[in-house]
């Protein structure tokens, strides 16, 4: 297996590692993402917890849900380990930089907008998986949908959710199409579409994500 | 006796190289591992030999003073590269191929390499082919081939405006590739200082590491010069601004006797000297000549117009315009060969009709053109009776679409937007054909020691045709060396890898040292710039495309004076243990003003005019080049006899069994 | 002949690879806007000769654009403000009168400082040589037309073949990443049936050798694309990438 170390210590097979896994979590934010819309039925969260129950409980899920932090973490370790053999390429920095002359802040900044967004995955995890775990080991009733409204009235929690998500566009208008990129798809024919859903997907997820604590905040959803 | 042998194989022209192929001596694959060549440049000529000879076996070492191969100044070369594979169907042939280049050479090239130059031409290219050099090519996926000066046949291959660039890089990587199986080893940032011989052989080199200032010797069984030409001596040229003649100047010193140094291109579309600032001169390629028409004022009065920025080109109506090459030479017109085109520029300029603030350029102007191709494609597009604004729009089109890189090139350098004003030109030193003497087997005169490319003299004469450079370059190291250095090499089998601590070695070392503290010590005034520039004033003035005995004999007591004010006067920053430019540049320059002279030696001796070589004295009554071939067929080869100007003059005659000498004509 | 501007010069004075460098101030006067940058540097170099001061050393030869000697770092941009061109391309007339001007050598751990504003960039002399060839010796090529190969192949392989080498790209990266450079080899040899025998050995190494010089890892900001005085695409890494990832999966070797 000699050959798939060497593979995946190169510099292109890291990136492989990156594009594979962006994906997978990619994949992943528009079940988490649509799940989550239901409470926009507004039915009083009925629909919306028969969703998280399923999500937590089904065994298929449970199996996924191990796969998708794997693939999370896998994301993340391999970002700082790339981070840090990126910084050591340019021992000495420039001066002065213009690098909004050839390239987007966001596609410089994926570092610091994965960093962003890992602390805010820490809180994340905190107000909501952490408690659906604790009551399915003790086997307590939990109702994700109240617990949404409770964290959600609290206005800077609403803030650091938007932030979040704010950074979650920026990452993955980078990210969406940089991972075809990587894994070496570019063709005149269909990197403009890959780009473009690119964009729509950056745009429209986060923006379904940014509506939930607001909405809850404001008092809409009941 | 002399020492002017140069061992044209016996045998009909067509059967002497496979004759010598055949019957040359061969080393064996055992006895290869043990000898040992030095290579010195890394260009086209420089490269293939490495690649060639590491193929063979040899242990290479090659050296080059920039800080990689691939920055030779062959890359630079734009046009392309001819061969005669007939792919067009037109009528080519080896012998087509040999006979347009002795004519183009103006009857002053060696009949025996010149034949062999046309005949390994179309191996080059499938050569290059194979090692994935990306020519031009058509839709059904064959070679594409276009037209040069001076020829009557399709045979230029190319790629794009950058053949010698890919030429070079495919050179280049089959050179790396024998770096990387450890058989070339290859020295960055080194330059030739000197050649050390030993019992009357060449047997090695000295070179500086650039970068530390060491002196470093090194052992070789022989050395080839693959170093380039010497148009640098001209300070402005479009030669790269580290193109040198050190290499072939040390190595004439120490016995290479230098073929034709007076012989030099000059080539009529270059991009005008803008001031004092320059320091060199970009060529505009020749393919432009197709569609462009080189004009200058009728009127004296309009031309100073121009000059002082009160009138633009574009007011001058059809009337008031000189097309002088077409009026000159209705035969061939704006495509005359270049030596023909640069002449009638300059005399137009010093008549007093040039069209910048300096006087001296002159239009291409690509108007007629343009609006001929807007024409066809307004009838291409089914437009009846379209508008002027209209015609020339379309044609503009059609223009960027063949020539949009040079037009963006042009803009970047002069500012101006040559869709709206004619381009300016005005000829440039581009190419020397002169060089070190070298008989058929490229060996100079000093056994073990060769020179390829354009750093020998051999095949060009006295006026190289486009696209003939790139040949030369490839056909010596890929084609010829590996086979004629057999000749030697195969007698020296015998011969141990010489320990550098020998006498020879120290002492030539010792020389090189003594030069550049010399350099140092001399803490002048002056920088080494500034006697370039007064170096290049001269020869260019005295030397360049008009010549005359007065101003030959003239230059060279200004060039002596200039180099006793050199030696007295100049001044190094700087140390000798660091990389130190000024100090590179000041070795060179030193040569130069030694070199310079030769060259105006040569020029007054050749009382004729030939080729890139035009005396004033010996023209016809319409002003064009006499040649006089009952006194002057031979290569003139000069000598160095030690001291201070003593060279001694010795003829090769030349002889012509396969071409009728005619004169040239273009009218 | 002068010209009409003034400039001030911000430039990177190291002694030699071991030395500490500093930035240093240079006014330079009567600039002409006619002038190349590189000339310019030529006139402060000849004062500093004549004032006993040692010139700013800087890589450059052919001052056409097309060795990739050149490779200055300007005001934040490898070769400067304008696409497409090299530093010797670049003139004068495209700076203020009065503008501050700040020139750095190229930056990264596998091109380190020389002196001055010269850089050793011999890391790309070996990556060549660990594959950027067709092995192929001289003398045993068929005929030249035996090939035939599709013009917009041709096309797309001369179109990456044109890279000069300068290495813009790594000193425009933020992870000074080499990858526009192999790619562009790797590319034009995979795109031409020549190179098809040795498709998966060569970028094997290529990429190999590349990793060991020490470039960064290609995070596709594609800085190196835009700054590229000769346009090699990004699409260039991108078929690296594929040809790669397709040789570590499918070639034999282990």
């Amino acid at each position: 297996m000699n050959w798939l170390s060497k593979m995946f210590s190169s510099s292109i097979g890291q990136k492989f590692i990156m594009s594979i896994t962006g994906l997978f979590l990619i994949s992943f934010l528009v079940v988490h993402c649509f799940l989550n819309a239901l409470i926009f039925l507004n039915d009083g969260g009925r629909v919306f917890n028969m969703g998280a129950k399923f999500m937590s409980t089904n065994p298929v899920i449970r199996i996924v849900e191990i796969v998708l932090f794997a693939g999370l973490l896998l994301h993340i370790i391999r970002a700082f380990i790339l981070m840090n053999l990126n910084n050591k390429s340019r021992p000495i920095k420039y001066a002065v930089t213009n690098g909004k002359a050839n390239s987007k802040w966001y596609s410089r900044s994926m570092g610091l907008l994965g960093t962003l967004l890992l602390l805010f995955l820490i809180i994340h995890l905190r107000h909501f998986w952490v408690p659906t775990k604790i009551a399915l080991f003790s086997g307590n009733e939990h109702n994700s949908f109240e617990e949404l409204k409770e964290i959600f009235s609290n206005p800077i929690f609403v803030a650091i959710y938007e932030l979040g998500v704010i950074s979650l566009f920026y990452h993955l208008m980078h990210g969406f199409q940089s991972a075809f990129q990587t894994l070496g798809l570019n063709h005149s024919k269909y990197t403009p579409f890959i780009q473009t859903c690119g964009k729509l997907y950056s745009f429209i997820i986060p923006f379904i994500f940014a509506l939930m604590p607001l909405a809850i905040f404001m008092g809409f959803i009941k | 006796m002399s020492k002017l042998d140069a061992k044209i194989p016996e045998g009909s022209i067509d059967q002497k190289w496979t004759k010598y192929k055949s019957s040359v001596a061969l080393v064996n694959p055992a006895n290869k591992r043990n000898l040992e060549i030095i290579i010195v440049g890394s260009g086209l000529a420089g490269a293939s030999a490495a690649a060639a000879l590491a193929e063979l076996g040899y242990k290479v070492k090659v050296f080059y003073f920039q800080d990689s191969p691939r920055r030779a100044h062959s890359i630079a070369a734009q046009g392309g590269i001819n061969a005669a594979k007939n792919y067009t169907n037109d009528g080519d042939s080896v012998h087509r191929l040999f006979y347009d280049t002795i004519k183009g050479g103006d009857y002053r090239a060696r009949e025996g390499n010149v034949h062999r130059l046309a005949e390994v031409s179309n191996n080059i290219i499938d050569q290059c082919v194979a090692q994935g050099v990306p020519f031009a090519r058509e839709y059904g996926g064959l070679l594409s081939n276009r037209s040069f000066g001076g020829t009557q046949v399709e045979r230029t291959f190319y790629a794009a405006g950058q053949t010698g660039q890919q030429l070079l890089l495919g050179a280049y990587s089959a050179m790396q590739r024998q770096v990387g199986s450890g058989k070339i080893e290859s020295f960055s940032r080194h330059e030739m200082l000197d050649i050390v011989m030993i019992d009357g052989k060449c047997r090695g080199i000295i070179a500086r590491d650039l970068v530390t200032g060491k002196l470093e010797r090194h052992f070789g069984h022989s050395v080839l010069l693959c170093t380039g030409g010497y148009g640098n001596v001209f300070f402005l040229s479009t030669n790269a601004m580290g193109s040198n003649a050190t290499a072939v100047w040390k190595a004439h010193k120490k016995g290479a006797y230098f073929g034709n140094p007076c012989f030099t291109q000059i080539h009529p579309t270059c991009i005008p000297v803008s001031g004092d600032h320059q320091s060199k001169l970009t060529l505009m390629s020749e393919s432009l000549r197709n569609d462009g028409r080189i004009w200058v004022p009728k009127l004296k009065e309009d031309a100073e117009a121009i000059r002082t920025g009160k009138k633009r080109a574009v007011q001058l109506s059809e009337e008031e315009r000189d097309y002088y090459l077409e009026r000159r030479y209705p035969a061939f017109g704006n495509l005359v060969p270049r030596d023909v085109a640069s002449r009638a520029a300059k005399e137009r300029c010093d008549a007093g009709y040039g069209v910048n603030k300096t006087g001296e350029a002159v239009y291409l102007d690509f108007t007629f053109n343009t609006k001929r191709y807007g024409r066809t494609e307004a009838t291409k597009k089914g437009i009846h009776n379209p508008s002027e604004d209209e015609i020339v729009r379309l044609g503009k089109d059609v223009i960027k679409e063949k020539y949009g890189n040079l037009f963006d090139m042009y803009k970047q350098i002069t500012g101006v937007d040559p869709y709206e004003e004619p381009m300016q030109i005005y000829p440039a030193v581009h190419y020397t054909m002169g060089g070190l003497w070298v008989d058929y087997n490229l060996m100079t005169t000093v056994p073990g020691l060769y020179a390829l490319g354009e750093a020998n003299f051999s095949d060009h004469g006295a006026n190289r045709l486009g696209a003939s450079a790139l040949m030369q370059g490839l056909a010596d190291g890929y084609f010829v060396i590996p086979y004629t250095i057999g000749a030697y090499l195969s007698k020296e089998i015998a011969v141990k890898a010489i320990p550098t601590d020998h006498e020879a070695f120290v002492e030539a070392e010792k020389n090189v040292q003594e030069r550049i503290d010399k350099l140092l010590n001399i803490k002048g005034t002056k920088t080494v710039d500034h006697f370039h520039k007064k170096l290049g004033k001269i020869m260019w003035d005295k030397c360049g495309m008009g010549r005359n005995e007065k101003h030959l004999k003239e230059a060279i007591d200004e060039i002596r004076a200039l180099r006793a004010e050199f030696w007295k006067d100049l001044r190094v920053t700087g140390t000798a243990d660091d990389l130190n430019p000024e100090l590179e540049k000041a070795g060179r320059v030193a040569d130069f003003l030694e070199l310079g002279e030769l060259m105006c030696m040569d020029a007054v001796n050749r009382n004729e005019s030939c080729g890139g070589h035009f005396r004033e004295e010996y023209q016809t009554e319409e002003g064009e080049a006499k040649r006089d071939d009952d006194n002057f067929a031979y290569v003139a080869t000069w000598e160095y006899k030690g001291g201070e100007n003593n060279f001694e003059l010795h003829k090769e005659e030349l002889i012509y069994e396969n071409i009728k000498i005619a004169q040239r004509s273009y009218k | 002949m002068s010209g009409n501007m003034n400039i001030t010069l911000k430039v990177w004075r190291q002694k030699n690879s071991n030395a500490k460098g500093e930035l240093a101030e240079y006014k330079v006067g009567d600039v002409s806007p006619d002038m190349s940058f590189l000339e310019m540097f030529d006139v402060l170099n000849e004062r500093l000769v004549s004032e006993n001061n040692e010139p700013i050393a800087f890589d450059h030869d052919c001052r056409e654009g097309i060795c990739g000697m050149c490779s200055m770092f300007i005001n934040g941009r490898p070769h400067g403000p304008k696409e497409g061109i090299t530093t010797c391309q670049l003139h004068m007339r495209s700076f203020k009168d009065g503008d501050t001007i700040v020139v750095e050598p190229w930056r990264a751990q596998a091109f380190p400082v020389i002196k001055d504003l010269i850089v050793d960039r011999t890391a790309f002399d070996r990556i060549i040589a660990a594959g950027g060839y067709i092995s192929v010796n001289t003398g045993n090529a068929q005929d030249a037309n035996n090939i035939a190969i599709s013009k917009d192949n041709a096309d797309e392989a001369f179109a990456a073949a044109a890279c000069i080498g300068c290495g813009a790209c790594v000193a425009a990266c933020k992870n000074a990443s080499a990858m526009l450079f192999v790619s562009a080899k790797v590319s034009q040899l995979a795109l031409l049936p020549q190179g098809q025998p040795e498709k998966q050995t060569r970028v094997l190494s290529m990429v190999a050798q590349m990793d060991a010089e020490g470039f960064g890892a290609c995070t596709n900001t594609g800085a190196c694309e835009a700054e590229c005085p000769k346009g090699i695409s990004l699409k260039n890494i991108a078929r690296m990438n594929r040809e790669y990832l397709g040789a570590q999966l499918c070639s034999e070797k282990m």
